[in-house]
């Protein structure tokens, strides 16, 4: 959160995985009289990201995100700065050099014709092979362990297209391992897969991070889940400006909040998620359960209903058995009710008949 | 258990090409028994010195040559398919075979009344000429898609813009023709159906060393195409200079597809099938595999149609174009719809 430069020890470390200088980051395009002209969507980026931590980029759409994650990889050449991978400036390496220090995982459709969930991860061996591309007993080794590492071993000799979304996403990240990287960039990695094999994928990207010293980048929509499990956040907000900490520092400074600010949603510090804006129509005194009372005033909040601090003044007030029977109690009227959905069903109905 | 399916189908495929090309060589107007031909093909007497003639003038440059341009112009359909990564594209499709065709028809305008020498079994400077129009052509369109492919970033605006050329460059064909003599216009249309008998010895050593040195290229690419089959992106991202590949793939089959095109006219059809017909065969999308898959199993099947193209024991011979195309197109929706799976990662 400071401005200064990080201790030796460090700096030593920062080295291993990713470090960005004064980048400035956009595209060129070229007139038809041959002059460039710079299109610049970032500028003034430093960043470092860490072997063993898994670092999320989070930001609203097009505040730049896939523009700094192709300029990290080298798809896309930097303005002006410089990108250093594993400690070799990107710019004056071989692009088989880069290849072998940083592989990726992109957003590109992937079509992978008649080839296996092996053969796709065997691509990976590209600049590790001979002129050939034969693999040799040791590419073959190196691939199946990628593909025992995602998980993906039993389905290694399954044609690629006939996998499930979730499952195709871990043979890219097996053929992005087979590489044998020390950094692995993931555009969106999440994307179209369904909650469990995104909390899965997720879990997994922290764990190669951790178990295997890797730097993983992964840039993500999944905030709550990115914030829950990642160690390291940068955040781009709406004027494409970085924020960089562990995710709580992020919500404590309020960066967080400031940058997916929009009119109808609040944000929750507590769950570090956000929330649709909803009319309040008043408080309630609560007395639940420890167990029952979060989704209980999570079926108030959704109803307009907030929580009386010390019950006093509430216009409503719901007891809680371990049972699960509710009862609600308003002026001098006593409803008793099996389950939540009675319980908002009875809310709405009072709300809108007059009393 | 996938490995000796492919040796299977390989080692099946190169066998079967070779008994495709003692066929060839026995079959014809007149035919010659299997016997003597392997005599003749060593160097000893026939049973009748007619025989040596027939085999090594005529019957042996013709199934050379379809060897040539099947297994050349199907290891350019491979090479192009997997760069532009359409099952649409073939060695045509950046406009090589109009560029050819506009050569020869310049060649046919220009030579007017003394172009008589220009018919389907050429010799002397008429051949020459028509061989190096066709080559100048496809070399002038080859080098306008190279300058247009330094400004284009991505390979489907390049294929349009080559299909683009494509086109201008037939109109214009097709606009010299207004011009030419009647006759001179229907030697080009047969031209533009293809043969492989018109191919003298001479042609030959200039044809097979362009070819062996095109399919050479083929098969070191390939590991470059496997790079390439997830995308330009995943290709950048392992190393791959993309440019620099796109160029190469350019020169190789542009090398294939223009000596091909040159000796035996724009042979249509072969370069779009056999890539497909190899990938169902072998199961498979990995270019080690394929490219040298494609280039048998196309020298297998221009065997098949020089043999079909002039039926045993008659005079008549029909335009290779004609065979490739009347027999190849059922074959390739069949097993196209035979094999949906396949159809479907392939062109989803």
């Amino acid at each position: 959160m400071t401005a200064e430069e990080p201790a030796a020890p460090d700096d030593a470390a920062e080295r291993a995985g990713v470090v960005v200088r004064d980048l400035t980051a956009g595209h060129r395009s070229r007139t038809w009289r041959g002059s460039n002209r710079h299109h610049a969507v970032l500028t003034g980026i430093r960043l470092t990201a860490r072997p063993g931590e898994l670092t999320v980029l989070l930001g609203p759409n097009g505040t730049g995100k896939t523009t700094l994650l192709h300029t990290l990889c080298g798809l896309l050449p930097p303005l002006s700065g410089t990108v250093s991978i594993a400690g070799r400036d990107i710019a004056a390496a071989s692009p088989t050099d880069v290849a072998r220090r940083l592989a990726v995982v992109l957003t590109d459709k992937v079509d992978p014709g008649l080839l296996s969930a092996r053969e796709v991860a065997a691509l990976g061996r590209h600049p590790h092979t001979g002129f050939s591309g034969r693999l040799t007993a040791h590419d073959r080794a190196v691939v199946d362990w990628a593909l025992d590492a995602v998980g993906v071993a039993a389905l290694a000799d399954r044609p690629a297209a006939e996998l499930s979304d979730g499952e195709r996403q871990r043979v890219l990240i097996a053929r992005a391992l087979a590489q044998e990287p020390h950094v692995i960039l993931l555009d969106e990695p999440t994307a179209f897969l369904d909650v469990p094999s995104r909390v899965a994928l997720t879990a997994l990207l922290r764990d190669l991070a951790r178990d295997r010293g890797l730097t993983v980048i992964a840039s993500t929509h999944d905030l709550e889940l990115a914030l829950r499990t990642a160690d390291a956040a940068w955040l781009l907000d709406r004027g494409s400006r970085l924020h960089t900490g562990a995710p709580e520092d992020l919500i404590v400074s309020g960066a967080l909040a400031a940058s997916f600010a929009a009119g109808h949603l609040d944000f929750d510090p507590a769950t570090a998620g956000f929330r649709p804006h909803l009319a309040t129509r008043g408080t309630a005194a609560v007395h639940a359960p420890a167990a029952l009372r979060p989704l209980l005033l999570r079926a108030l909040y959704r109803e307009g209903f907030t929580p009386a601090p010390d019950g006093r003044g509430a216009a409503l007030r719901i007891e809680a058995t371990a049972d699960g029977t509710l009862t609600l109690h308003r002026d001098g009227t006593t409803v008793q009710v099996r389950d939540f959905q009675h319980l908002t069903r009875t809310l709405r109905g009072w709300c809108t008949t007059p009393h | 258990m996938r490995v000796p399916r492919r040796t299977l189908v390989l080692a099946g495929l190169a066998a079967a090409t070779a008994l495709e090309f003692v066929l060839v060589l026995m079959l014809g107007p007149y035919r010659v028994p299997a016997g003597d031909v392997l005599r003749v093909l060593f160097g000893e007497d026939p049973a009748d010195p007619r025989w040596t003639v027939i085999v090594q003038e005529v019957r042996l440059p013709r199934a050379l040559t379809a060897v040539a341009a099947g297994a050349g112009i199907s290891a350019a359909g491979v090479q192009t398919q997997a760069l532009f990564r359409n099952p649409l594209a073939d060695p045509y499709a950046l406009g090589l075979s109009s560029g050819a065709s506009l050569g020869v028809a310049a060649t046919v305008l220009g030579a007017g009344g003394t172009a008589g020498a220009f018919t389907e079994n050429l010799a002397g400077a008429g051949r020459v000429g028509v061989v190096l129009a066709a080559a100048c052509g496809a070399a002038a369109v080859l080098l306008l898609v190279m300058l247009l492919a330094r400004r284009v970033r991505s390979t489907v605006v390049l294929l349009l813009v080559g299909v683009m050329l494509g086109s201008a460059v037939a109109a214009f064909v097709s606009v010299l023709m207004v011009y030419a003599q009647p006759e001179n216009a229907q030697q080009f249309v047969l031209w533009s159906l293809g043969s492989f008998t018109a191919t003298t010895w001479a042609d030959l050593h200039v044809m097979l060393p362009a070819t062996a040195l095109g399919l050479l290229a083929a098969l070191l690419g390939t590991k470059t195409l496997n790079a390439h089959l997830l995308g330009d992106g995943y290709a950048r991202s392992m190393g791959v200079n993309v440019r620099r590949s796109r160029d190469m793939v350019l020169l190789g089959t542009s090398l294939l597809a223009g000596s091909v095109t040159a000796f035996c006219g724009p042979v249509a059809f072969l370069g779009l099938a056999v890539p497909h017909l190899t990938r169902l065969a072998l199961g498979t999308s990995d270019h080690r595999v394929l490219v040298p898959g494609a280039m048998i199993g196309g020298a297998c099947l221009a065997l098949t149609c020089a043999l079909i193209s002039q039926p045993p024991g008659t005079e008549v011979t029909f335009p290779i174009n004609a065979v490739t195309s009347l027999f190849g197109a059922p074959l390739v929706i069949v097993l196209l719809l035979r094999r949906r799976r396949a159809l479907r990662s392939m062109i989803s």
